[in-house]
């Protein structure tokens, strides 16, 4: 193991290629772009074996991904944004495929008006894909959980897609320090490329040619299936990457001091670090609270976070994306997934921030934290809804 | 493919994967209302009409020329567009004008 400084965006290239995929398809968006000039960098000076196919859109970018996946290779492509929403037709191929492929999504606002700066809404916007959906908090979990998707990706019991996003600049442009496992222990841990089928031209396959209703929906039955396996493959993979390589995060969550916590604060992604921060500074304040970290939002971690929030005081949920004329799309999924489990829930509020990459901090964490607990422990709950905006 | 062994493992899914037979949907021909007629004596064996035809319904014989399977050209008339000597035409079923 070494320890080296990266950005959020080498380190991501970084794990594709210690992943040694074999076809990277790529076209440049902010700020996802130095991903794949790195890459192709790599291929250049001949560290990594791979074919980089230059295409003229992202539409074609994932559609020449899937094609050299699904004739056999281990592929990358990444994006952001409008980049990511001009392939989305390509993101159901690539799913419903059952072809195992990885890309990183660097989260960046979706315009108009022009915005390049993070907030979730492209990645979230994805949920009902069937891809397999990870978030990490720093660079180190980054490359980890990129390593980790193409494990997940390509296990028998999963065969599907696997996208890693990361905070636009929070992550992507900020260097920080990663310990780069040994290629040798990568390659051994990864194993050989695995998928289902191979379409190369020897044996005439058709896909996607027109089938029943019924046909169709036992293929997403299917999917699903994969999905709710996929839970247990995440907790194994996340296991046995912790003996091999020393870090392992809890599996779909992350629990940061929440098992004796009173109240919960619940976030996704790198703002989950001034959260962290924020319950400290409440702790030594005298509060009970802890935060529960999406790590993966697909599958959904529904039994961690309703074992999580059981018995809870309060849960305040931090959401960096909108569904207008609703809430936010963690929110939902957790009010929903609740229900799976108890007729009794706990107080849950949701707070949307963070919209259009507005800096967020921990002293805002603080603040709206402690508002709504000072709140409930007087007995007076406040809104569910919450948009928090400042200036 | 260089540095990646690659292991095929089927899955318990079903996959939305077909294998091409013949007739799979049924005699198409009965789809036609107009049908290329061959004048093979025009015929100089390019075999431009048995690549272009979309539904593999053409062979050309080096000795014996063009033979076309009604049973499943549904009349698109693409082999009479690339025809380089015009040697098919498209002709009304039933008679009358194409």
């Amino acid at each position: 193991m070494a320890k080296t400084v990266l950005t959020g965006n080498y380190t991501v290239a970084l794990a594709a290629k210690m992943a040694r995929v074999q076809v990277v398809a790529a076209y440049p968006i902010t700020p996802q772009t130095s991903i794949v000039e790195k890459l192709a960098e790599y291929i250049d000076k001949g560290e990594l074996d791979a074919e980089m196919i230059r295409v003229e859109s992202e539409h074609s970018a994932l559609a020449a991904t899937f094609g050299a996946a699904i004739a056999g290779a281990r592929a990358f492509t990444a994006t952001s944004s409008h980049g990511l929403l001009y392939m989305h037709e390509w993101v159901h191929w690539t799913s419903h495929a059952r072809i195992p492929v990885v890309m990183a999504i660097v989260t960046r606002t979706i315009a108009a008006p022009w915005n390049i700066w993070s907030d979730h809404t492209d990645f979230l916007g994805q949920r009902d894909t069937g891809w397999i959906m990870s978030f990490p908090m720093d660079n180190q979990e980054l490359f980890d959980l990129v390593i980790q998707a193409f494990k997940i990706s390509e296990d028998p019991r999963v065969y599907l897609p696997a996208m890693v996003g990361l905070d636009a600049f929070i992550l992507s442009h900020t260097a920080m320090p990663v310990d780069v496992p040994d290629q040798k222990l990568v390659d051994e841990w990864l194993g050989p490329r695995r998928q289902p089928y191979v379409i190369d031209g020897r044996e005439p396959l058709i896909l996607g040619s027109l089938a029943w209703p019924e046909d169709t929906e036992e293929f997403f039955m299917g999917i699903q299936e994969a999905m709710m396996e996929a839970k247990k493959v995440i907790r194994e993979v996340d296991e046995s990457y912790g003996k091999v390589f020393g870090r392992s995060y809890g599996g779909l969550v992350e629990c940061y001091r929440c098992s004796d916590a009173k109240y919960h604060a619940v976030a996704m992604g790198a703002w989950s670090g001034d959260l962290m921060d924020a319950i400290d500074m409440l702790r030594d304040d005298g509060y009970s609270v802890g935060l529960i970290r999406i790590r993966y939002i697909r599958p959904f971690p529904d039994k961690e976070v309703y074992e999580a929030i059981t018995g809870s005081h309060g849960v305040i949920v931090f959401d960096r994306a909108i569904s207008f004329g609703s809430l936010g799309p963690i929110y939902l999924d957790i009010a929903g997934n609740m229900l799976k489990y108890t007729r009794k829930l706990p107080y849950m509020r949701n707070i949307i921030a963070g919209i259009g990459g507005v800096n967020v901090t921990h002293k805002d964490f603080y603040k709206l934290v402690k508002e709504t607990i000072d709140s409930l422990e007087q007995g007076s709950e406040p809104p569910v809804y919450t948009w928090y905006h400042r200036r | 493919m260089p540095g990646l062994k690659l292991e095929v493992i089927p899955t318990t899914h079903k996959l939305p994967l077909a294998k091409p037979v013949k007739g799979a949907v049924g005699k198409t021909g009965s789809w036609r209302w107009r049908k290329p007629v061959v004048d093979n004596s025009k015929c100089r064996r390019c075999f431009l009409c048995e690549i272009y035809c979309p539904d593999n319904c053409i062979l050309v014989d080096p000795d014996k020329g063009v033979s076309i399977d009604y049973d499943y050209c549904k009349g698109c008339g693409v082999c009479a567009s690339v025809c380089p000597v015009e040697a098919i035409t498209m002709v009304r079923e039933g008679g009358g004008n194409g």
